[in-house]
Order: structure tokens, then sequence, then C-alpha cells
């Protein structure tokens, strides 16, 4: 059971939910920028909720089914059709057998995830199906003229049931707010540096990607200005760099980095990174 | 020791010394549980779970001893056939006043510690006991620096796993696969082992 990808879009990339346990040998989690999407996407496919799906930056997937599937597309809202007709977003949705799904730019975010009932057969790596575009590991990036092969299903139920305190779908075109702690190294900056943080409404630069989300906005500045002892970071580290700007670290995120973090947003929160828009507000709370 | 929250999923252990960390990165390694991921810096360990697990985690923590010495390495040192012809052999050997041949072999006698994992895959930080190989890294990086080539910086030595930008100071080259999907373990060099340079023409 197959698709074959008619176009592949700027970005898609096949995605579970990461490697975590290999940070040792210097290999991030990767996995969905956005996990609580494809997970939502999951299970309205009737899948485990950490299948592998597909995550689509910006839109211009073509799929063409092989054979009758189930799928369901979640994340960044845009036009969606099947052979023209729109699909819904958030619902399980039958392709039959020679059907072309078309996934248009979004108008809110910039993830789509799709997932399809069975989910996508490739060869894990390290036991994940996620792709790490920093470690090059995991599946290649889709090309026009690939073809994905589907699983075939078992004997879960047709749609599953959405696991407790899954947050809801909250994006909008307005300010994205993330709640943070306070990092380890806020000694290495100015006294008002967290004030600042967070009394910025910071601007989403284009500079932005799997690895981080770049904010622009006033130069935090800096108290110690020696090299910090390399120090273990994680998806949603805010590192403030040489020139005094923020940087929040994504799935493919290097395992340890040189720059004082100045706190750590909060992992659910962190999701949203992934869907923050160049220009997009992003605020940041206690 | 500080512990520290780091987010609301993990916590990390802010030390004053690469040793204390790696005490107590053996003490959490056998005597706690329900972490996703322990990984060693320079001068910390962090410790990852979820929300669910990270104050129990934190409980266990606050009440470990670590030991009074770091473990005895794992297995024999690995050797790493290395050709000393690096760009920066010539800057080491001026900044630390010694000949080239001094330099390569203060760099082979040395029993080197993998001490912690970075920013590459199959990258490992090298700590070891001459303090006449301590280099301050390039002031300007190079935008390009080949797979397998051996450096300095700091207090540590290393080898690229692949190709990179980078401002460690280069003194030779190994064609040994640091990092090797095809391999289990795919990483050359874990935490825990020892390392030595063997060169090689």
């Amino acid at each position: 059971m197959t698709f074959t990808v008619v176009a592949a879009g700027a970005q898609s990339l096949v995605q579970d939910t990461g490697r975590p346990g290999y940070a040792a040998m210097g290999v991030s989690r990767s996995g969905a920028y956005d996990r609580a999407s494809l997970r939502r996407a999951n299970r309205i496919a009737g899948n485990p909720a950490d299948a592998a799906g597909l995550e689509v930056l910006m839109g211009g997937l073509r799929l063409r089914a092989g054979a009758d599937h189930l799928v369901c597309l979640s994340g960044a809202v845009g036009p969606a059709d099947l052979d023209g007709n729109p699909v819904h977003h958030e619902w399980p949705t039958l392709v039959r057998a020679g059907q072309t799904l078309t996934l248009g730019t979004p108008v809110i975010g910039m993830r789509t995830y799709v997932t399809v009932r069975g989910s996508i057969e490739v060869a894990p790596v390290l036991g994940s199906r996620s792709t790490d575009l920093l470690s090059h590991i995991g599946p290649a990036p889709l090309t026009d003229g690939d073809v994905l092969t589907v699983g075939s299903v078992g004997g879960e139920p047709i749609v599953g049931e959405p696991a407790g305190g899954q947050p809801e779908w909250r994006l909008g075109t307005g300010d994205v707010t993330l709640q943070l702690t306070s990092g380890p190294h806020t000694g290495w900056f100015i006294d008002t540096a967290l004030d600042l943080l967070c009394q910025t409404r910071w601007a989403v630069s284009a500079e932005s990607n799997r690895v981080g989300l770049r904010l622009d906005g006033p130069r935090i500045g800096r108290k110690r200005t020696d090299e910090l002892p390399s120090a273990p970071c994680l998806r949603g580290s805010i590192q403030i760099t040489a020139d005094g700007q923020p940087i929040v670290f994504g799935p493919d995120h290097p395992v340890t980095g040189g720059y004082p973090v100045i706190a750590v947003v909060h992992d659910a929160d962190a999701d949203l990174l992934g869907q923050a828009r160049p220009g997009q507000g992003v605020r940041f709370g206690r | 020791m500080n512990l520290l929250p780091y987010g609301d999923t993990a916590v990390l252990l802010s030390c004053e010394s690469l040793d204390e960390a790696r005490r107590w990165h053996a003490a959490i390694e056998t005597e706690v549980e329900g972490y996703d991921d322990l990984v060693m810096g320079a001068e910390s360990v962090l410790v990852r779970t979820d929300r669910e697990r990270v104050a129990a985690i934190r409980a266990a923590i606050g009440d470990l001893r670590p030991p009074a010495s770091v473990p005895p390495a794992i297995g024999s040192a690995v050797e790493i056939p290395t050709r000393y012809d690096g760009p920066d052999l010539e800057a080491v050997a001026t900044h630390t006043g010694l000949s080239h041949a001094e330099v390569i072999a203060a760099h082979t006698a040395c029993t080197w510690t993998v001490a912690f994992g970075g920013f590459a895959p199959g990258f490992v930080y090298l700590t070891g006991e001459d303090e006449r190989l301590h280099m301050p890294r390039r002031s300007s990086p190079r935008t390009r620096i080949p797979a397998g080539s051996v450096g300095l910086a700091g207090a540590f030595s290393g080898v690229y796993p692949r190709e990179s930008p980078g401002g460690w100071q280069l003194i030779g080259h190994t064609d040994m696969a640091m990092w090797d999907l095809d391999r289990d373990p795919p990483a050359a060099l874990l935490p825990g082992h020892q390392v030595r340079f063997v060169e090689s023409s």
C-alpha cells in the first residue's frame, strides 16, 4: 500500500516523536517539531500516538494514493483538497486509490502533519523514523517521485481515543505565548535580562529552522564574557548568542551548546515553536 | 553542586569541575531510574524525563552521595591511528614552546579519557593529563574542517567525525570512522572510554 509523492513541497519530512536516549553519542531526540499535532493526527487516523507521519513545511505536498487509505491533517491550517474537494482539518479522511491529496500554503502556522492509518513505513535508524536535519540521521527529505509505503493495520480501533491532557490547538495569527523556567546561566547576563526577555514582544526571524527559532528584538547584555563550558541543551533551551539575540532550540538542536542558556521553554509549549511564522510575535511568561 | 530545574521536564546538576560532574553522572547511572536521557557537559549533568516523573527524580538525586572518585575506564584504550600533518601543528609548537616532534610525542604519550559528547554525532571531548597541550581556539574559525581532523582546544583534544566548520587547532588526521550508522554502537568513542593516539605514516 503506497502513496506516490507527486510534489514534495519545500520541506516534507518523515517524523515520529523522535529518538530519546542517544544524547551521550551526540544525537538529539529530533522528531516532530509540533508533537501534539502529530499525536492528534495519529489518534484520528487510528494509529499509535507516536507513529511516523509526515511533517510538511509551508504546504506544497501532493500525494497520489496507490490504494484506499485513511488520512488526517493537523497542525498548520490552510487549503487542502482531494481531487479538488476540500479536506477538513483534523478529520478522518478517506482517500481512494488514484486520488490526489494536495496541501496548499498554510494561513495559520508553518507545519502541517499528515498521518495515514498504518503509518509511514521506512527503515528506522537508532530506533526512530525521524529525520534529523542537523545530524543527517533518519530518512532523507521527500523528493518528487518518491514512493511511500504504508504499514498494514492490525486489530487496532478505527479511530483512537484521545489520551487525557493533550493541549488544544491554540495557534492563531496573534502573538504566541510560551511559558518558561529561568535557566542555569541567568547569572551570566545583566540583572534585568530575564525581565527584558519576558517583557519584550519578540519577532520570529526568517532565519529559523528545525535547529532553532531565532528571535529579533532588543539586545540582551551579558555580565560575564568568558566562554561557557559546554553544557547539555534541550528543545526549548533559550540561548543568547554573540549578537545578544535569543535562539530557542528546536528538535534538531545540538546536544551541547557553548552559549549561556537564560531560560528553558516548557516542553508542551515548545511544540508551538514549530508553528510560529516569520514576523509573528512571541512572548515569554514565567 | 547546584541542582537546578531545567524547564519543566529536566534537572541540571551544575558542578565545580568535570571530575565532580563525572562522579555525579556515575552515581545517577547506578542509583536512579526513570529518566529518558542522562547527558554529560563540561561541568554539568542533565537528567531529562517528563513532567510526571521530574519531581521524583529530583528528590532521588537530592538523596544521592556521589562516589569519591571517578569510576575506572571501560575496557582497554581505543587506539586512533593518526597522521600528524595538521595545518596548525606549527602554531601549536610555537604556542607551547615544543618542537613538532615533542608535540606529537606529548599527544601520543597521553592516555586521553572521553569526558562527554557534544555538537555532532560521534564527536567527543577528550581530556588528558598533559597541560602542555592546552591551546586556545583559533581566533578565526575555519568554515570547512575535513572529517577525521584531530585537534586541540582549551584543555581538550578531539576528532571531527564529519566535515564541519570549527575553531579547533588541527594537528593531524585519522581515517578511523568516529561515526558509522552501520556499526553497533555507531559511535567509536563513548563517555568512560580511554583513548590513545598512535602515530602512523
